[in-house]
């Protein structure tokens, strides 16, 4: 244990007389928390929309009317030519288009019935799902609205119709910064622990002072605890400088669920994650091949992890990624616990598999880290 | 039982491709100055990080301090000091820093073996709060031989510790270990200087990872089977290639300002040949003179 000491005493020394990684540690990740979560934004504003209104009626006018009034849906053009808002398609300056036909509002009084045509660029798969069904419910809407005003008179007989009332749980203003703050600070703290941690041990290899070390009494598990202990107290400062300070003070975000819970979660996925950070430097020989392998495993972290793309939505075999990933975990942990306000008995699976994580990529690290080549 | 022993040890690199070491004996008694002399690529580093449980042997077996190599690697780490060729300490530790830590990972302080480097380390005090990466390169081996004594080790093993170090800080070098050596330590050391072969008190010569011979300098330089000859004149190209022409000559090396020959006969009258022969190429300014033969000679003429 004495020889432990001295090696944590040496690591701390280093890390703090190594100013410009320290200020990587502490200030990159608080401008990152800083400036992503306001760029990624889900919600679909702006939609280009191009009317072909071969009709011209009032009817028209007034669906036109109410497709531009909520905000959503901006007119790119209006006019009488499909051809002409195809076009407006082409140049990728429209992203729907919807055309009255002729006799729209004849049709629909006489027959009580009669047709839209609506199509949609595709290109931008989310904006024309989003932009469609916004359309589709307008329209909807629009339609109720006209069957209303036709019944002559309110008093002889209602019209039997099903309204839906939506109410957001958790995130009643649908703020988006409240869904991806916390994952994002998740992505930060691995970023942290896997990259400063791995970088670390093989700078040790490249420079040569792990010959030196591997000559004195020093074993094997004294070396590696006093390279995850000071890490493991970086993620756990960083995921608090990230929760308490720009979380809380920029974006308002004040956990509901239990603390003890989030931060015991996290004791055992910093281990997790640095258990992945000393495996990738059993695998090197200098940092560059380090950085690249932790390159390539935090853009596969990253991506499949739910932070941008809801994981049930993904194809099968990427949900099994998905789920080989410690970030899914903590990230679902955090949200839950953030935003749900869950206690330790709601995230006991997930600590269970990241647990399991834990021993299974240090088991490997250590296996693959021999003292003796 | 000597400090260190091997036995018939062999290494190999990318699965046999390369042949680092090959079937090498020898042993270093209690408290010698031993010099393990070869050139760049020799195997002098494998046999080292072999003897200090860095890499595992392929053939052969080894002792030091009476414990293998493979099986009691853990009692060897406890009681030897390495130095590695390359720099090794850490460069962003200041110089007490990296004094104190060596020592503390050993279970020992500065104060309590300070009289082993007492002599060395006055000379890096001064500097003692700088960093390591910031000294100059003989302060590094300075500080390096520190921390590889500081724990006070029974056999000390020193790679190559005067390459690239300046003429005289290799003689400093050289007078510490004779001091460490008085004090009772094994010294292990490698060079591919051949000067520095005459400082130790056996050395073996090692070429392409096999050992030509183990002796003491003495002995070494005693065993050069020719008469050897140094020789110089004005045009000293031209006197190489003629001399390498002459049937009369064996061999003819270049060293500094003379050209080192033996003669194909050493008779009486070769000397006296040879200066004919070679005023009649109108060499001006001859002088040849008897030599006694240095490490170096005998180096090659062991690897011819």
């Amino acid at each position: 244990m004495r020889a432990l000491k001295f090696l944590l005493q040496k690591e701390f020394r280093q890390i703090f007389r190594n100013t410009t990684i320290l200020r990587v540690i502490l200030i990159m990740p608080v401008i990152q928390l800083i400036i992503m979560p306001l760029a990624a934004d889900y919600e679909i504003k702006n939609i280009n929309i191009s009317v072909v209104d071969h009709d011209h009626s009032a009817y028209s006018r007034q669906l036109t009317d109410k497709i531009l009034a909520p905000g959503y849906f901006k007119l790119n053009d209006y006019g009488t030519s499909y051809p002409n808002a195809f076009g407006q398609f082409q140049k990728d300056r429209s992203d729907l288009i919807l055309e009255i036909p002729a006799q729209f509002e004849k049709t629909l009084v006489k027959e009580n019935q009669a047709n839209l045509f609506m199509a949609v660029n595709a290109i931008n798969g989310v904006k024309a799902l989003v932009g469609s069904a916004y359309l589709n419910r307008i329209i909807a809407d629009f339609n109720a609205q006209i069957r209303a005003n036709w019944i002559p008179n309110p008093q002889t007989g209602t019209l039997p119709q099903i309204e839906i009332a939506t109410l957001n749980r958790f995130n009643p203003t649908l703020n988006y910064p409240f869904f991806m703050v916390p994952g994002i600070l998740v992505v930060l703290v691995t970023m942290v622990g896997v990259y400063m941690c791995s970088l670390n041990i093989v700078k040790e290899k490249e420079v040569g002072t792990i010959e030196q070390i591997n000559v004195t009494p020093i074993k094997k598990y004294h070396f590696i605890l006093g390279k995850l202990i000071p890490f493991w107290v970086i993620g756990m400062f960083v995921f608090s400088l990230g929760l308490f300070g720009v979380a809380r003070l920029l974006y308002l975000i004040v956990p509901t669920g239990s603390l003890v819970a989030l931060y015991g979660f996290l004791a055992v996925y910093l281990v997790a994650v640095l258990g992945i950070g000393l495996l990738i430097s059993t695998y090197s020989a200098n940092q560059q091949q380090a950085m690249s392998l932790a390159f390539f495993c935090m853009m596969i972290f990253m991506l499949m992890s739910g932070l941008f793309t809801p994981i049930n939505s993904m194809p099968n075999w990427a949900q099994v990624i998905a789920k080989l990933n410690p970030v899914t975990y903590f990230i679902e942990v955090t949200r839950m616990i953030v935003l749900k306000g869950s206690s330790f008995a709601h995230i006991q699976q997930q600590l269970l598999v990241i647990s399991a994580m834990a021993v299974f990529f240090n088991t490997w690290a250590i296996w693959n880290y021999r003292k003796t080549s | 039982m000597a400090d260190v022993i091997l036995q018939n040890i062999g290494k190999t690199y990318n699965k046999g491709a390369v042949k680092a070491v090959t079937d090498a004996s020898f042993t270093v008694e209690q408290g010698e100055l031993f010099g393990l002399i070869g050139p760049d690529g020799a195997g002098k580093t494998s046999i080292f990080r072999i003897l200090t449980t860095l890499l595992l042997p392929d053939a052969g077996q080894a002792w030091v301090l009476g414990n293998d190599v493979v099986k009691n690697y853990k009692a060897i780490r406890q009681q030897v000091g390495y130095m590695p060729g390359r720099f090794s300490l850490y460069q962003d530790l200041t110089v007490e820093e990296n004094l104190r830590f060596f020592a503390t990972v050993f279970n020992t302080t500065i104060q309590q073996n300070y009289h082993l480097i007492s002599d060395i380390y006055v000379q890096i005090e001064p500097f003692k709060h700088r960093r390591a990466g910031n000294l100059s390169g003989g302060m590094k081996q300075k500080l390096a031989l520190c921390c590889a004594l500081i724990h006070k080790p029974k056999v000390l093993f020193l790679d190559e510790p005067t390459t690239g170090v300046d003429t005289v800080s290799r003689k400093e070098f050289w007078l510490m270990l004779n001091n460490l050596q008085q004090q009772g330590i094994t010294i292990l050391v490698s060079t591919p200087y051949m000067d520095e072969a005459t400082l130790c008190r056996r050395i073996a010569l090692i070429q392409e990872g096999k050992i030509l011979s183990v002796e003491t300098p003495q002995q070494i330089t005693a065993a050069f089977p020719f008469a050897l000859y140094a020789i110089k004149a004005a045009q000293m190209n031209l006197l190489l290639s003629h001399l390498r022409q002459s049937p009369l000559i064996h061999t003819c090396h270049t060293f500094g300002e003379y050209h080192h020959i033996t003669f194909a006969q050493n008779t009486p009258h070769s000397q006296s040949h040879l200066l004919g022969y070679l005023a009649a190429l109108s060499h001006t300014q001859v002088e040849l003179k008897p030599i006694v033969p240095t490490i170096e000679d005998c180096f090659i003429n062991l690897m011819n």
